[in-house]
Order: structure tokens, then C-alpha cells, then sequence
């Protein structure tokens, strides 16, 4: 099985931790996994700003670097929700492949490779953040306003782990103000949502958040560091990989 | 009323100036979302429920010519007198000609969100008409210059303490009483008087039925009844979006309005009018006010089929914390900022961009308008048009040069890297929005792609070592 | 052009292609009991149902329960005995006085407690929600499941003004605390005979 990794731009530059436990998990995982060195950003910061016409240039360089691969994986769901959606370059037949074959890391471990069980250890409390694009544009898991059967697909594989519980939360799939550009253009109302989603994991007394999407994380990791909290983010991927 | 615009990021700085009291507010409307859950988890044919509605409202959109001619001409036959009016300027003119024509200069109005769209109440005030908004909540909103901050919940954001004051100074309640038994049991008082007085009386319009020419109003306080069964002239206004084909859909509709807006099984009272009582007049006035441009607009026609039952509002993380009047537009909230950009762009190009395009809203909405993506939607349209500032454009479009080059990427990433670390006052000071109240992420040493071209170089060195 | 004229022909060029509406949209709801469906519900919206066997046991709650209250109104024949108010006025505002209505209710619906009442039971529209008090009496054989069977057996315009009931006027405005009696009747009772 011939994988690609998408590594969002943010990651590749601040979180390449995150970036090595996803290509090590896929290898351990049996996938033969290729990092395409031309690839830059999904385009999402640009279109979600409303300049989505200008992100062609952007698109076509994200088709060259990603064609003629059996799947694409991302550890964030909000980028893969972005290409699947909106990626839309010049070799039309490219673009469809590539968007019917990009996963987020954990829909590809759960409907893909059909993961059961893990070698992984992780002794700890954690809170799981749900990202929104992830949950509510991917369906990694059943939303909170829906009247349908629970599931969530982070949370089963999580289970697999060593020692790790998840602790309770009061909103489990609010969202934590992050929004991409809006983190800026609206920093009043995002700070003071990232403070509410931390304020739900430390009354639970989470020692970790761990969520799908890093973005999510820098942005409460931001708010935690400011406010001299001890609680530390995860990404999925550093957990499942043991 | 004040008109200086303030923008909604503005607007939401100085509401998150007092966190208490955005914690109260959120957890207010919180409560409002969660009663809701518990309302629809208890139908298990919810989503099926909200489909039907769904398709209903789909229908309508198509069919809106016939169905209103139909209507017209049933509610005609059953002694309604039937008005349009293209805009707001030509709905007031004819609710004032219908007022002066009773001889009157006062009337009693229960909610109606499309008066307060086409700022009836300025309008009569400057005709010398004096409007009474009956409705609790716009009542006291009313007496405080203030205009509703909520569609379903208009003074939600005042505290007990805030319409104790209010009530003192104009209903003469005893100073520094707070109590809402005691304050309702006030405000009852002087409407009744109110309800008992006045000749004319106006109300909003839930749901008018093609079939039978008739409409229903829907309100927990009775107060629409109240007003409406003791006067002699009923006006009643709609958006002709209310419309729908037959009375059986009420059904559908009454089962998902109150259990989205308050998690109640259903309003207290959900009236049917179909003909004026005896003696009495019956007037529907057919607004348009930008609908038909909204219907010709295929990403966006489809808000048309708002029901407004405020769920989208109550589940906004981003309402929640910056307030109904942030939006500074009659209707608020997500659905508030996919129709005001259609009366208005320049006005509204901030409302689309209040949202983190979270989703939640159109996850709870009874008719399943697709409210975020529209709002992502409408980002596009906005910046096409030239309604969003200049430095953000030219932001994105060097962001759009640097992200399609991946050697300038590479060189930006690896510079922003180099800056944070060795001169960390360029990016952590007053400028850097983020690090108001945010760190930056720490800076690692080398980049993924770095990491990864060396774990390569690595790999063959060994391989060749190995031969 | 007139508005009409004007408003009529942009929907017309603007509506999108005709949408067929064909599917059912009558869902059904299953209750065990239909009557303790009715009851629970609406005892969760502020108002209270009472099972009677006769007229008589309705007399007699009614003057336990509103010992020395006057100007007591109602519409049914076998009450009258309890009425010191007539509701044969032709002036609704002559209302204003009413401490108690109590009215029939054509049906009730067991999902959300509603009572249909319309100007076949009703003397004036005003009158269930001017009135302090409100008692409606209904037949046990008389509630439904839900509002598609509710639809299903009224005729909207069969007379010019009819309403659903669910419980006393009520409002959260102030702060989200719920208030029993806003402007309509500050209490409700639900006289179910069999």
C-alpha cells in the first residue's frame, strides 16, 4: 500500500514530533510511506478568508506533489476536510483522485487499515478535544445535536491503549475557538473559547488534551502556557504510537 | 437606537470586557441548547422529522408563486385583507394608513422580527404613532432603547438586576427588586391595561397556509392573543417566506419550532386565524424586503427556509460569547449573518466571518439549512465584491505566493523559525495578535521536512555502508 | 407595477425548478397510555390533569379548590351551577373581571398536552386567555398521539379562529427563570372524563 503524508504547514514548522510519530506509526503499521518534499499547505487559510479563487497556484502544486498515490494521510482533520472538499486543480482526474483517497490518521487506522489492537502504553488521564471539521466534516464521531448512536472513531482506537482513560467532559464536541484566521480577526471571542474548552478538561482533571488536530492544540496549548497551567497537548498520533 | 456601526470583532472585545458576565451568558444559552437536546432526544423520528421539514420547505422555495396566489386568494374569500409591500419603507406606509384610518395614534404589537427588520417602530414614533411591544422580553428591551439581543429570548442579555432598574424607573416597581415573579407579575399588570386599551393590534406571522388562507402565531405569554381577540383591527405581517402548502405540514413544523427554540414539546398557545371575529378587521401584509434577490441566489436561497427558532443561536459558541447586538443587525447569530449580507454587503461583510465554521449550527437546525456553508460562502462573495480591507487582502494574496512556491515556503518557514528563536520580541509584542493572550508554539530546531531529508540521507549512507 | 404585481414576477423568475412534494410526512408515535402521556406532559409545562368520573366530581373540585372565588364562567350546560358570570356579552373587554373560565376542549394530544379549542367551543376568542384561571374539560377517548393525528382530525378552517393549549401562559424572559402567568391564565386544569 503506497501512502503519502500530508504534513500541514504548521505541523512541518512547530510540531514535527507530531509529523515523525504519524510516519512511524504508518511504517509500524505496515504502510509504505512517502513524504512528497514539494508540498506546502492545504489552502484552507485562504479560502476560509474568502479568497478561495486565489488558492489555484496552491492547489495545483498540492495535486503535483500527490498524484499517484494508493492513499493520502494527514494527521489533522480540518486540512483533510479542506482537500476534500475544495481541491480543485487543473488535472481534474488528479484532483478526484486525490480527494476521494485523502483520509485523516484516524479514519485511515479505523476504515482502512482496520486497526484492532495497538502497541502503545499511556499511562494517563486524558480529555479528548473533538475538532469540528473532523467530527461535524469528517464524521470521526457521532455529533452532540444529532439524535443517532454514539461512536467516535479517535476514542476506540485510544481504548487500545496501555493505561489511558478519558475522562468525562461536560461540552464533548464544542468547539475551542480556534477557526483559523478567525484567531486573530476575532481574537476576543477565540481566546475566551479556548479558555472555556481548558476550563472543561482541568475541572475533570485532565493531565492531558489530546485532540486530531494540531491547530486546535497549539491554540489551547497557547492559552495554558499563558496561564502557567500544567496540562500538556497531544496529538493523537504521539499516543498511538506508543 | 443608535446607528454608528460597530463591527462584530469590535463589538466583541468590549462585550468580553466583563468575563463574568460572558460566563453567565454562555452558560445561560447553554442551558437553553442542552434543554433542547433533551426535547429532541425524546423523538426518535427527530432527523427524520427535521428531513420532512426539510423537504417541505424545498417545495415552498419552488412553488412560492403558486402558493401565494392560493393563499391570496383564500384568505381573501375568508375576509383577510391581503397587502404587499416590496420593502420595508412600503410595509410601514401601509401599517401607518391602516392605524390613521382607525383614527388612532397607538397600537399593541406582539413579536413580529420582520417589524423589527423594517424599523417600524422609529417609523411610527416619527408619524406620531405610539408603538407597545408586548412581549416580555421586548418590552423591556423596548423601555431600555435597546433592541433585542435574541429572536426567541430578546432581553437575554440583561440580568435579573438590569430589568429590576428598568421596571423601577418606568413601571414604578419597589427599588432594587429582582425577583421574576414579582417583576412579571408588573409588567402583566401594565399590559393588560395596555391589551384592553388599544383598537389596533399587530402580530408576527409563524406560518400561513396556502390551502386554507389562514396563518398561525405561535407565543408562550398569550400575549399576540391577548392583544389581537380585544382589538378591532388585526394586522398581521409576514415575510412570504411563511408560507407552506398545506395545514398537515403544521404538524411537522409545530413538533420541531418550540423543541428547537426552548425545548419545550410545543408553544403554550399556537393560534389559527382564518377569519376576523365579528366587527372585527383582518389585515396580512406580504413582504419581499431583499427575498426575492435571496431566492435567485442558489448558494444562498435556501436561508429562506428559516423557521426562526433561534437553535443555531443558543448552540454558537461565538454567540454565546459576544452577544446578540454584536451583530448589530435585527436578526443575530449564524442565521442572522447568511441573511444580512443580502440586504446589505457593506454593512454586514463582517457577520460572515464571525464564525469558526464549527458546524454545530446546522446540525441543530429544524429545517437543516446549510447555515456554515453558506457562511464560507458568502467569504467568497464578500472578497469578490471588494468588501473586506485591503491589508487583509494583501496578506492572503502574499500568503497565496508563498504557499504555492514550496522553495519560498520552505524559506519563510525556515526564517519565521530563525526570527522566533533568536529575536523573539518580532513576533512577541502588542502587534502579534495572537500573543495577546496566547504564547507562541515553542520553536524546534528543524522542520519536519528537514528531520525527514536527513533520515533519508542517514538510511542510503547506511544502505552504501552495508554493500 | 403594482407591489403584488412586482413582488409576484421576481419570485417567479427567481424560485428554483418545481420540487416535487410526494413523500408521507406522518410519523407515528407510540404511547403505552395515552392519558398518562397527556398527564406527564403536562404537568412538565405548568399545568395539572385531573381524572373525573362525572360532572358532578368536576363541581366538586371546582368548589374545593376555588373556595369564595367569583366571577366564575362557563360554557358547559352541566356546570352552569357553578357560573355566576354570564358569558352572554357582546363586549369581550367585559371579560376582564373573569377569575375562571372553564371550557371544553375538542381534543388533546398526548406528545406535547395540547387541547384544540375553537370558536365552536369558544363564546369569544378572548376568553381562555384573559381569564386568571383556566379549567378545560376533555373526554379520556378524546387524546391523540400526536400532532400528525392532531392534524389529521381538525379542520383548521372550519370555524375563523382556533388554538392548541399546552399549559398556562408562561415566560423565561427574565433571565431564563421560568414564570407561570405572563399574560394569558395563571393556572391550568385538565378535567379528563372518561
Amino acid at each position: 500500500m503506497k501512502v503519502a503524508l500530508f504534513i500541514p504547514c504548521y505541523i512541518d514548522q512547530f510540531y514535527p514530533k507530531v509529523a515523525i510519530a504519524t510516519l512511524e506509526l504508518l511504517e509500524k503499521l505496515g504502510c509504505e510511506v512517502t513524504y512528497p518534499l514539494n508540498q506546502t499547505c492545504c489552502g484552507q487559510p485562504m479560502a476560509n478568508s474568502g479568497f478561495e479563487h486565489l488558492s489555484k497556484d496552491c492547489d495545483n502544486n498540492f495535486v503535483d506533489n500527490f498524484r499517484g498515490f494508493d492513499y493520502i494521510v494527514s494527521p489533522s482533520g480540518s486540512c483533510t476536510l479542506h482537500i476534500k472538499e475544495h481541491l480543485h486543480g487543473s488535472d481534474n482526474q488528479a484532483s478526484t483522485h486525490i480527494r476521494k483517497h485523502i483520509y485523516e490518521l484516524s479514519e485511515f487506522m479505523t476504515d482502512i487499515l482496520k486497526v484492532e489492537k495497538l502497541d502503545a502504553k499511556f499511562p494517563h488521564k486524558i480529555g479528548l478535544h473533538q475538532s469540528c471539521h473532523g467530527q461535524r466534516g469528517l464524521k470521526l464521531a457521532q455529533m452532540s445535536e444529532l439524535v443517532a448512536e454514539p461512536f467516535s472513531k479517535i476514542e476506540r482506537l485510544l481504548k487500545m491503549v496501555e493505561g489511558l482513560s478519558i475522562v468525562a467532559l461536560d461540552r464533548k464536541d464544542e468547539c475551542c475557538g480556534f477557526g483559523g484566521t478567525f484567531c486573530v480577526t476575532e481574537e476576543a471571542v477565540s481566546v475566551k473559547m479556548g479558555k472555556d474548552r481548558i476550563t472543561d478538561h482541568t475541572k475533570h482533571e485532565a493531565e492531558f488534551i489530546v485532540g486530531s488536530d494540531v491547530s486546535c492544540l497549539m491554540h489551547m496549548e497557547g492559552i495554558m502556557k499563558r496561564q502557567g497551567s500544567e496540562i500538556k497537548v497531544k496529538h493523537i498520533a504521539e499516543i498511538l504510537n506508543g | 437606537m443608535s446607528s454608528i456601526k460597530i463591527d462584530h470583532a469590535t463589538a466583541s472585545v468590549e462585550f468580553n470586557k466583563d468575563e463574568a458576565h460572558v460566563n453567565w451568558h454562555d452558560e445561560t444559552l447553554w442551558f437553553v441548547r442542552s434543554k433542547r437536546d433533551k426535547a429532541v432526544f425524546q423523538i426518535p423520528e427527530w432527523e427524520q422529522l427535521r428531513e420532512a421539514g426539510s423537504q417541505i420547505k424545498n417545495h415552498v422555495l419552488s412553488n412560492m408563486h403558486d402558493l401565494l396566489l392560493e393563499f391570496e386568494e383564500k384568505a381573501t374569500a375568508n375576509g383577510i385583507t391581503v397587502h404587499w409591500a416590496t420593502d420595508a419603507q412600503e410595509h410601514n406606509e401601509i401599517i401607518y394608513s391602516i392605524i390613521k384610518n382607525e383614527g388612532v395614534n397607538r397600537m399593541v404589537k406582539s413579536k413580529s422580527m420582520l417589524t423589527e427588520e423594517c424599523h417600524l417602530n422609529d417609523f411610527l414614533k416619527e408619524k406620531g404613532v405610539e408603538v407597545i411591544d408586548s412581549d416580555l422580553g421586548e418590552r423591556i428591551v423596548q423601555m431600555r432603547n435597546e433592541s433585542p439581543s435574541h429572536i426567541v429570548l430578546p432581553a437575554i442579555h440583561l440580568k435579573r438586576s438590569d430589568v429590576g432598574e428598568t421596571f423601577h424607573k418606568h413601571l414604578g416597581t419597589e427599588k432594587g427588586a429582582t425577583d421574576p415573579q414579582y417583576l412579571t407579575e408588573a409588567a402583566r399588570q401594565h399590559l393588560r391595561d395596555t391589551f384592553l386599551t388599544r383598537k389596533v393590534a399587530l402580530t408576527g406571522v409563524n406560518f400561513a397556509i396556502a390551502e386554507t388562507g389562514g396563518f398561525v402565531v405561535c407565543t408562550n405569554e398569550g400575549n399576540a392573543d391577548m392583544g389581537v381577540h380585544l382589538a378591532d383591527v388585526h394586522i398581521a405581517c409576514m415575510g412570504f417566506e411563511k408560507i407552506i402548502p398545506k395545514a398537515e405540514h403544521l404538524g411537522v413544523f409545530l413538533r420541531l419550532l418550540a423543541r428547537s427554540a426552548t425545548g419545550q414539546p410545543i408553544t403554550t398557545f399556537s393560534s389559527h386565524f382564518h377569519k376576523p371575529r365579528e366587527g372585527q378587521k383582518m389585515h396580512i401584509i406580504i413582504v419581499d424586503n431583499g427575498r426575492t434577490k435571496q431566492l435567485g441566489r442558489p448558494d444562498f436561497r435556501n436561508s429562506l427556509k428559516c423557521i426562526r427558532c433561534a437553535a443555531c443561536f443558543n448552540t454558537c459558541p461565538v454567540y454565546r460569547r459576544s452577544g446578540g447586538h454584536s451583530y448589530h443587525t435585527a436578526i443575530a447569530g449564524p442565521i442572522g449573518s447568511i441573511l444580512a449580507p443580502n440586504l446589505d454587503m457593506a454593512q454586514n461583510a463582517d457577520l460572515p466571518f464571525a464564525s469558526t465554521l464549527c458546524g454545530s449550527c446546522s446540525n441543530v437546525c429544524p429545517v437543516k439549512i446549510d447555515i456554515h456553508e453558506q457562511l464560507y460562502k458568502w467569504r467568497q462573495v464578500l472578497v469578490k465584491e471588494g468588501h473586506v480591507p485591503t491589508f487583509k487582502k494583501l496578506g492572503i494574496q502574499s500568503m497565496a505566493g508563498v504557499l504555492s512556491s514550496p522553495s519560498f515556503f520552505r524559506m519563510a518557514g525556515k526564517l519565521g523559525r530563525f526570527l522566533m528563536k533568536n529575536t523573539p520580541f518580532v513576533v512577541n509584542n502588542k502587534l502579534n495578535v495572537w500573543y495577546q493572550q496566547r504564547e507562541m508554539p515553542d520553536v524546534p530546531k528543524e522542520s519536519f521536512r528537514e528531520w525527514y531529508v536527513l533520515r533519508g540521507e542517514k538510511i542510503n549512507e547506511e544502505e552504501k555502508k552495508a554493500l | 407595477m403594482s407591489a403584488r404585481e412586482q413582488i409576484l414576477f421576481n419570485i417567479k423568475n427567481n424560485q428554483p425548478d418545481y420540487q416535487e412534494l410526494n413523500a408521507n410526512f406522518k410519523f407515528e408515535s407510540v404511547y403505552e397510555n395515552l392519558y398518562e402521556k397527556f398527564s406527564e406532559i403536562l404537568n412538565f409545562v405548568g399545568g395539572k390533569a385531573l381524572e373525573v368520573s362525572s360532572y358532578q366530581e368536576i363541581k366538586d373540585d371546582v368548589r374545593e379548590h376555588y373556595q369564595g372565588v367569583t366571577n366564575i364562567a362557563t360554557t358547559i350546560e352541566e356546570l352552569s351551577a357553578l357560573a355566576d358570570f354570564s358569558l352572554n356579552i357582546s363586549d369581550p373587554h367585559e371579560l376582564e373581571m373573569l377569575n375562571l373560565a372553564i371550557i371544553k376542549g375538542d381534543f388533546a394530544v398526548a406528545e406535547n398536552a395540547a387541547i384544540w379549542v375553537s370558536e365552536k367551543q369558544l363564546p369569544h376568542r378572548a376568553l381562555p386567555m384573559i381569564t386568571q384561571y383556566l379549567a378545560i374539560v376533555i373526554h379520556k377517548s378524546d387524546i391523540v398521539t400526536n400532532m400528525h393525528s392532531a392534524y389529521e382530525r381538525v379542520k383548521i378552517d372550519e370555524t375563523g379562529f382556533g388554538t392548541f393549549i399546552s399549559g398556562p401562559s408562561k415566560t423565561a424572559d427574565i433571565e431564563q427563570s421560568l414564570v407561570i402567568g405572563a399574560h394569558g391564565a395563571r393556572g391550568l386544569v385538565v378535567y379528563v372524563l372518561p
